[in-house]
């Protein structure tokens, strides 16, 4: 039956009570685990649980071993079409073990219909999407919204006018990640409103891209732009067109567009790497104004230090409504700001916690369950 | 039709991923709509490898400006290719020695390789590299110190330069232990993990709200924007 890893001890004895449950609201992966000694036994300073994938006789293997003050364990990682056998054992601090206390039935873990440690998420979800379509219906129903002002939105039909006058091409560019990538679609909505000023001035939208479904739809964008901007026929689709998926292939090509071409505005909106202070100040040395956006933290930076303007972060998936003006999509602007009203009241919250639970200190009764608290709103509701 | 298909299959597709990150049950629909993004995907390749070909293939014909380039990238497009997909150089697998096709097409040695490793791979470091020196200027304009904003932005950065340096920290190894949190490589430190921290968390704060809102307009369908304009 069972290998031990110590001497056998007959002094140490194995929990006597010991059970197995399916873990509620998972996936079908995790079982739980109890036991309790019926009698304290100071000598014991650890537990040591066992598994079978087989039948309560076959070999069992050890999956952890955990300190004399633990009375419960979570087995993860399991496949829900197989049962399990376990069984524990009692260890003293020479590593001498007792004899098992082996479960006489399998478990089979269950998959539920709900993951309930997303529950919070969901929670949270619901509310802010509710609070987007609420302000939605309300923006349809006449409501006035205001937006404040976003210099680097403004400055769109500035940048798209002096091109004109110059007489030089727009580039636009729309990131390095594909159509799946959010910031490539908050891209493209920018694009339709350029390529839209640029169709009414009659300007030319050079568009390279480094993925070839962002190419596809940055032709329907443009495409619809010039059609809603009555002039059809001056729509180029060789405009847009595809470079390479290599990172650094693309800037290199880009790059050196930039050099040779001179466009007098250069426009990027999309997810950026360490592409972007290339990009960007090959842009400032031909003169060009430019406009950036993205929600890449770590490239903000450079796009200030380099751009004219730059959208950070929410201001840049702002920049359809503000662009269209539309209700509809004020209303979502609007209904954002519950989401940050949650937010806000969590920082309270979690900021309140973990002081005072530093203040009371860890090893109090309230100080521990604050701090408890704090870590279940990092770890269990946030994540 | 034409705005009202994609429509539904972005409205289908974003709303079973969401469906499957909540209900255990039709986790495989998630992956299932992942797998068919993929295969688009790929399919995209070609679509992208012919309008490479059609674009420079037209600026060679018409010998616009900077045709050279079309004709070098055509050349090492073409190459590549049929030096990849042809396995070109590749020896057969040693489980399978009776198929001269199965080897692996990046064997080590063999001209895929080489061309990735000799050719690719310096270009590609060449281009990064460039980055040091855009950084120095892009830095030089950041940091004139011409107003308030940026007198501070310039000590900040002052700082965090000489703090990672050896020298940053040769130069404060004098002060006493009660007073090593002005030591420069500490002050570098509590600027990282307290004023840039709390500073770049606002940003994704807005950054997540913002991603929130906007997939919930794409998938509901008021932006259509990137399907082109927004009226129908």
């Amino acid at each position: 039956m069972a290998e031990p890893y110590g001497q056998l001890s007959s002094i140490l004895q194995a929990p006597q009570v010991f059970s197995a449950s399916d873990y509620p609201w998972d996936h079908g992966d995790k079982i739980n685990l109890k036991w309790t000694l019926l009698k304290e036994n100071n000598k014991i300073s650890f537990f040591v649980i066992e598994q079978s994938n087989s039948n309560k006789d076959g070999t069992f293997k050890q999956i952890t071993k955990v300190d004399s003050s633990v009375n419960k364990f979570i087995v993860q990682d399991l496949d829900r079409n197989s049962s399990y056998h376990f069984q524990i054992r009692s260890g003293d601090r020479f590593g001498n073990l007792s004899k098992p206390k082996t479960l006489d039935y399998a478990v089979t873990p269950k998959q539920d219909w709900f993951d309930g440690r997303r529950f919070p998420l969901f929670l949270i979800t619901f509310i802010f999407s509710g609070s987007v379509v609420f302000w939605i219906i309300r923006a349809r129903s006449g409501e006035s919204l205001k937006i404040r002002k976003i210099a680097g939105l403004e400055a769109v039909d500035e940048a798209v006018g002096r091109a004109t006058e110059m007489g030089q091409p727009i580039l636009f560019v729309p990131g390095i990640q594909d159509i799946n990538e959010i910031q490539t679609i908050a891209g493209l909505t920018v694009l339709s409103r350029v390529s839209k000023v640029a169709a009414e001035y009659d300007a030319k939208v050079e568009v390279p891209t480094s993925k070839s479904l962002v190419m596809t739809a940055a032709r329907e964008t443009i495409q619809a732009s010039f059609l809603s901007a009555g002039r059809p026929e001056s729509y180029n689709q060789d405009l847009v067109y595809y470079v390479t998926d290599e990172q650094f292939g693309y800037v290199a090509y880009v790059q050196g567009m930039m050099v040779r071409e001179k466009p007098a505005a250069c426009f990027y909106m999309g997810a950026f790497f360490a592409e972007s202070l290339i990009l960007a100040e090959t842009g400032n040395t031909i003169g060009a104004i430019q406009v950036a956006g993205t929600a890449m933290p770590a490239q903000l930076p450079f796009f200030v230090a380099a751009c004219d303007y730059t959208l950070i972060g929410e201001e840049f998936f702002a920049a359809s409504a503000y662009l269209s003006g539309e209700p509809d999509q004020l209303g979502s602007l609007k209904g954002q700001d519950l989401g940050k009203v949650i937010v806000g009241i969590g920082i309270v919250v979690g900021v309140t916690l973990l002081t005072l639970g530093t203040i009371f200190g860890e090893d109090t009764l309230i100080g521990g369950k604050l701090l408890f608290f704090a870590e279940y709103l990092k770890s269990t509701i946030l994540t | 039709m034409k705005r009202n298909v994609p429509l539904l299959i972005t409205a289908l597709g974003g709303f079973v991923l969401i469906i499957a990150y909540f209900i255990p049950a039709t986790q495989d629909w998630g992956e299932i709509a992942a797998i068919w993004f993929d295969v688009l995907a790929s399919i995209a390749f070609i679509l992208g490898g012919g309008n490479l070909l059609k674009i420079h293939l037209k600026n060679i014909s018409n010998k616009t400006p900077g045709w050279a380039y079309s004709t070098i990238t055509l050349f090492a497009f073409l190459i590549t290719l049929i030096f990849g997909l042809g396995k070109i150089g590749v020896n057969p697998n040693p489980q399978y020695p009776e198929y001269p096709f199965s080897g692996h097409y990046r064997e080590i040695g063999s001209p895929f390789w080489w061309l990735y490793e000799y050719t690719f791979k310096p270009l590609t470091a060449t281009m990064f590299a460039m980055l040091a020196f855009y950084i120095s200027s892009a830095a030089f304009r950041a940091f004139r110190a011409k107003n308030t904003e940026a007198i501070l932005l310039l000590g900040t950065a002052f700082i965090i330069l000489l703090g990672r340096t050896f020298a940053g920290v040769y130069l404060t190894s004098w002060l006493p232990d009660w007073l090593s949190g002005l030591k420069i490589e500490n002050l570098t430190v509590y600027i990282m993990s307290v004023f840039n921290t709390a500073g770049n968390r606002a940003i994704m704060i807005g950054i997540a709200l913002g991603i929130a809102s906007t997939s919930l307009k794409v998938l509901l369908g008021v932006d259509r924007s990137y399907l082109g304009s927004g009226e129908d």
